[in-house]
C-alpha cells in the first residue's frame, strides 16, 4: 500500500488516513481493557485470599456492621494471627506431609500405568486407539460423587478404613486416564519419522522409546506430573469418605475439618492454608509451563 | 540377480492397493530412482525394502538375504533419508551422526573418526556442535546425508530428500547427491515424484502407477520409448504429445521435437502437420506454442512445441502453420489399452 502512495496526498486521503489511525487506537485500547478485564477477574480470588490471611478479625468482620468500611484495602496493621494459629493450633504441617506422600506414590503409580499406555494409544493400536482413548478419558468423566459409594465397598473389603493407603488406590482411577490422555497428545506430537529413524539407524522399538521418545517427552511428562499432583491436592470427596483420624488427613481434607468449627469459619486461617498450599504450586507452574509450550520438537521436521 | 529383489511384492491397506504385484531387481551400485505420482505406492514399496511396512505377499531380498518380518530395519544393513530428515532434535549434528555408530557398539574413537569422516564429505564439519532446529533446510539436509553414510550401509534409501529444499538449492543438492553416490558406489534406491530429479539422477528409472511398475530403464530410454501413454504423460514437461488419429491409433510425439517444418532440411524424414496456434509464450530460452492439430485428427487436444530460441521464425497466434515432427520421433499407441505399439524397443 505505501509503496504505492502517491508522493503528494489529497485532502480526502489524509483524512482517510487520520480516520484509519484513530480507529486502530481506540481498537488497541479495548484490546487492553478487555485484557485488564480478564486479568483482573482471574486475579482477584488470590488477591482475596492474600488479604483475608492478613486482616486482623476486627478489619474483617466490621464490614458487616460499618457500611463505610472498605472491604478490599487493608484498614488496619496486617497480622500473622492466622498464620500462626494454622501452623500451631492445627497439625497442618502433617497434612501436608501426607499430601505430599500420597501425592509423590500416586504420581509415580501413574507415571508407570500413563506412559506406555499414552504412547501405546498414540502409536500402536491404528484404528481402535483412538476409541480406546475416547473411552479412557470418559471414565474420567464420571464423578467421584458417584463411584465413591462402591470404592467404599472395595476399601472397606480390603481393610483400608482411615488409611492413606487408601486414597493411593482410589486417586489413580482419575489421575491415570488423565494423564494418559495428556501424555498421548505429547506422543503424538512427536513425527513418526524419528521414531523410524531410530529403528533404521540400528534401535529395537524398546530402544527407540528409551533414547528418543522418552527424552523428548520430558516436558509433557512434567506436565503429567504436575496436574496429577495438582489433582490429587485439590481432591476432597474420597479424602471425607475413606480418613476419619485427624492426623492422617490430607491438606483439602484437614484443613475445612479444623477451621471450620460448627458455624464459625476461621477465615483468616482457612484463606492462609490455602495461599501456602497453592503457592508452590504457582511457581512450579510458572517456571515450566513457558517450556513446555515451547516444545522440543521444534526443528524436527523440515522448517 | 539384483542386489536388492522384489518378488511379486503387494501391500493391500484394506481394499486399497497400495503395492499391486511390483517385479524390481536393483543391480549393485546403482541408482535406482522410483518416480510416480503421489499415491502410487513408491513410498510404500521403499518403506517395505526398509522393513518399516510388511509387505501383504511376496518376498525381498537385500544382496541375496531374504528379509522378512523376522528381520528388523535395524538388521536389514540400510540407511534411510526421510523427506522430513527425521533428525533427533534433542541431540547435536554431532549426536545425530554419532546415533548409528553407537548402535553397533563402536568405540568413542571410532565414532569421532567416523562423524569427521562423515561430516567431511558434506562439508558440515563446522556445524557439529549445533541442534537441528539451529540448522537451515540445506544443512538439516548435509546432517542426515552424513548420518545415513557414516554406518556403512549396503543399501541407501531416500525418501524425496530434496523435496524440502527451495529450487535453487535444489539443483545443487541434486549434483552433490549424485557426485556422492559414484563416489561411494552404495546401492541406492530413490523415491521422488519429480520427473526432472528422476531424469538427472538415476541410472535407472522405475515408473509407477496404482501400485505397479510400468516401466524400467534408463532415463532416456524411458524418456524417448514409454511403453505407455501414463508414462508417456508423466514424463517431460511439458509432457509428451498425444493426439488421437484413428479409431486405431494414438500418435505422441515431444513438445521439443515438434518444430516448424522450416526448422528442417527439405529432404528430411518428416511428418507434416497442419498446426493452428492460440497460444505464444516466451519463456527466455525458448518459446511454448499452444494450438491443436487440423485436417483428419479426431481429437482437439492441446499441442505443444517447444521451440528453442535459436529458431527465431515468427509464429503468429490464430493462424494456421506448417509443423513438422521427424519420423523416428513419431510414437503409436493403442488407443484401447494405452500401450506403444510401434516396434522399435529400446
Amino acid at each position: 500500500m505505501t509503496a504505492m502512495a502517491p508522493m503528494t496526498l489529497t485532502p480526502q486521503a489524509v483524512a482517510r488516513r487520520r480516520k484509519r489511525r484513530v480507529l486502530r487506537g481506540v481498537k488497541r485500547i479495548g484490546l487492553y481493557l478487555a485484557a485488564f478485564a480478564f486479568t483482573a477477574f482471574a486475579v482477584f480470588p488470590f488477591y482475596w485470599m492474600l488479604l483475608t490471611s492478613f486482616k486482623t478479625n476486627r478489619d474483617l468482620y466490621v464490614g458487616a456492621t460499618d457500611l463505610s468500611h472498605i472491604p478490599w484495602i487493608f484498614n488496619e496493621t496486617p497480622t500473622l494471627q492466622h498464620v500462626k494459629l494454622l501452623l500451631f493450633g492445627t497439625p497442618y504441617l502433617i497434612w501436608v506431609r501426607n499430601t505430599v506422600l500420597v501425592g509423590a506414590v500416586v504420581v509415580l503409580i501413574t507415571l508407570v500405568f500413563a506412559v506406555p499406555a499414552g504412547y501405546a494409544l498414540a502409536r500402536l493400536t491404528g484404528r481402535w486407539g483412538e476409541r480406546l482413548g475416547i473411552g479412557i478419558f470418559l471414565t474420567y468423566l464420571v464423578p467421584p460423587t458417584l463411584l465413591f459409594i462402591p470404592f467404599a465397598r472395595v476399601i472397606a473389603v480390603l481393610g483400608l478404613q482411615n488409611s492413606p493407603w487408601a486414597l493411593v488406590l482410589v486417586y489413580p482411577t482419575f489421575t491415570i486416564p488423565f494423564c494418559t490422555w495428556l501424555l498421548m497428545g505429547f506422543f503424538r506430537s512427536i513425527p513418526r519419522d524419528i521414531e523410524e529413524q531410530g529403528m533404521i539407524d540400528g534401535y529395537s522399538r524398546w530402544s527407540v522409546i528409551r533414547k528418543i521418545v522418552l527424552p523428548l517427552a520430558v516436558s509433557g511428562i512434567l506436565t503429567a506430573v504436575i496436574f496429577a499432583f495438582t489433582l490429587v491436592l485439590q481432591e476432597f470427596v474420597y479424602a471425607l469418605t475413606f480418613i476419619s483420624s485427624v492426623g492422617k488427613m490430607t491438606v483439602s481434607l484437614g484443613v475445612p475439618v479444623a477451621l471450620v468449627r460448627g458455624d464459625v469459619f476461621y477465615w483468616g486461617s482457612l484463606m492462609a492454608a490455602a495461599l501456602i498450599t497453592s503457592i508452590p504450586i504457582a511457581i512450579i507452574y510458572n517456571l515450566f509451563i513457558d517450556r513446555f509450550i515451547a516444545g522440543l520438537t521444534a526443528g524436527a521436521v523440515k522448517g | 540377480m539384483g542386489y536388492v529383489e522384489a518378488r511379486n511384492l503387494h501391500k493391500h491397506f484394506g481394499e486399497v492397493r497400495a503395492v499391486d504385484g511390483v517385479d524390481l531387481d536393483v543391480k549393485e551400485g546403482e541408482l535406482l530412482v522410483l518416480l510416480g505420482p503421489s499415491g502410487c505406492g513408491k513410498t510404500t514399496l521403499m518403506r517395505m525394502i526398509a522393513g518399516l511396512e510388511q509387505p501383504t505377499s511376496g518376498e525381498i531380498s537385500i544382496a541375496g538375504e531374504l528379509v522378512d518380518e523376522d528381520v528388523p530395519p535395524r538388521a536389514r544393513g540400510i540407511a534411510m533419508v526421510f523427506q522430513s530428515y527425521a533428525l533427533y532434535p534433542h541431540k547435536t549434528a554431532f549426536q545425530n551422526i554419532a546415533f548409528p555408530l553407537e548402535a553397533i557398539g563402536k568405540s568413542a574413537g571410532e565414532i569421532k573418526r567416523s562423524v569427521d569422516w562423515g561430516a567431511g564429505m558434506f562439508g558440515i564439519r563446522h556445524l557439529l556442535g549445533r541442534r537441528p532446529r539451529q540448522l537451515s533446510g540445506g544443512e538439516r539436509q548435509r546432517v542426515a546425508l552424513a548420518r545415513s553414510v557414516v554406518r556403512e550401509p549396503r543399501v541407501f534409501l531416500f525418501d524425496e530428500p530434496l523435496s524440502n529444499l527451495d529450487a535453487q538449492l535444489r539443483a545443487v543438492a541434486r549434483f552433490e547427491l549424485k557426485q556422492f553416490q559414484r563416489q561411494i558406489g552404495t546401492t541406492t534406491i530413490y523415491v521422488t515424484h519429480d520427473q526432472i530429479e528422476a531424469m538427472g539422477l538415476g541410472d535407472r528409472i522405475a515408473v509407477m502407477n496404482k501400485g505397479k511398475v510400468r516401466q524400467i530403464g534408463m532415463p532416456q530410454e524411458v524418456y524417448n520409448y514409454p511403453v505407455d501413454t501414463f508414462v508417456a504423460t508423466f514424463l517431460g514437461s511439458p509432457p509428451m504429445n498425444l493426439v488421437q488419429r484413428d479409431v486405431h491409433t494414438i500418435v505422441g510425439f515431444r513438445p521439443e521435437t515438434f518444430l516448424p517444418k522450416s526448422a528442417f532440411p527439405a529432404e528430411a524424414p518428416v511428418e507434416t502437420f497442419q498446426f493452428r496456434v492460440r497460444e505464444v509464450e516466451h519463456l527466455g530460452s525458448d518459446r511454448l506454442i499452444y494450438g491443436s492439430l487440423e485436417g483428419g485428427f479426431r481429437s482437439d487436444a492441446t499441442v505443444i512445441s517447444d521451440i528453442p530460441s535459436t529458431i527465431t521464425m515468427p509464429i503468429v497466434e490464430g493462424e494456421l502453420h506448417d509443423f513438422a515432427v521427424p519420423r523416428a520421433n513419431l510414437r503409436t499407441f493403442d488407443p484401447q489399452t494405452g500401450l506403444r505399439r510401434d516396434g522399435r524397443a529400446a
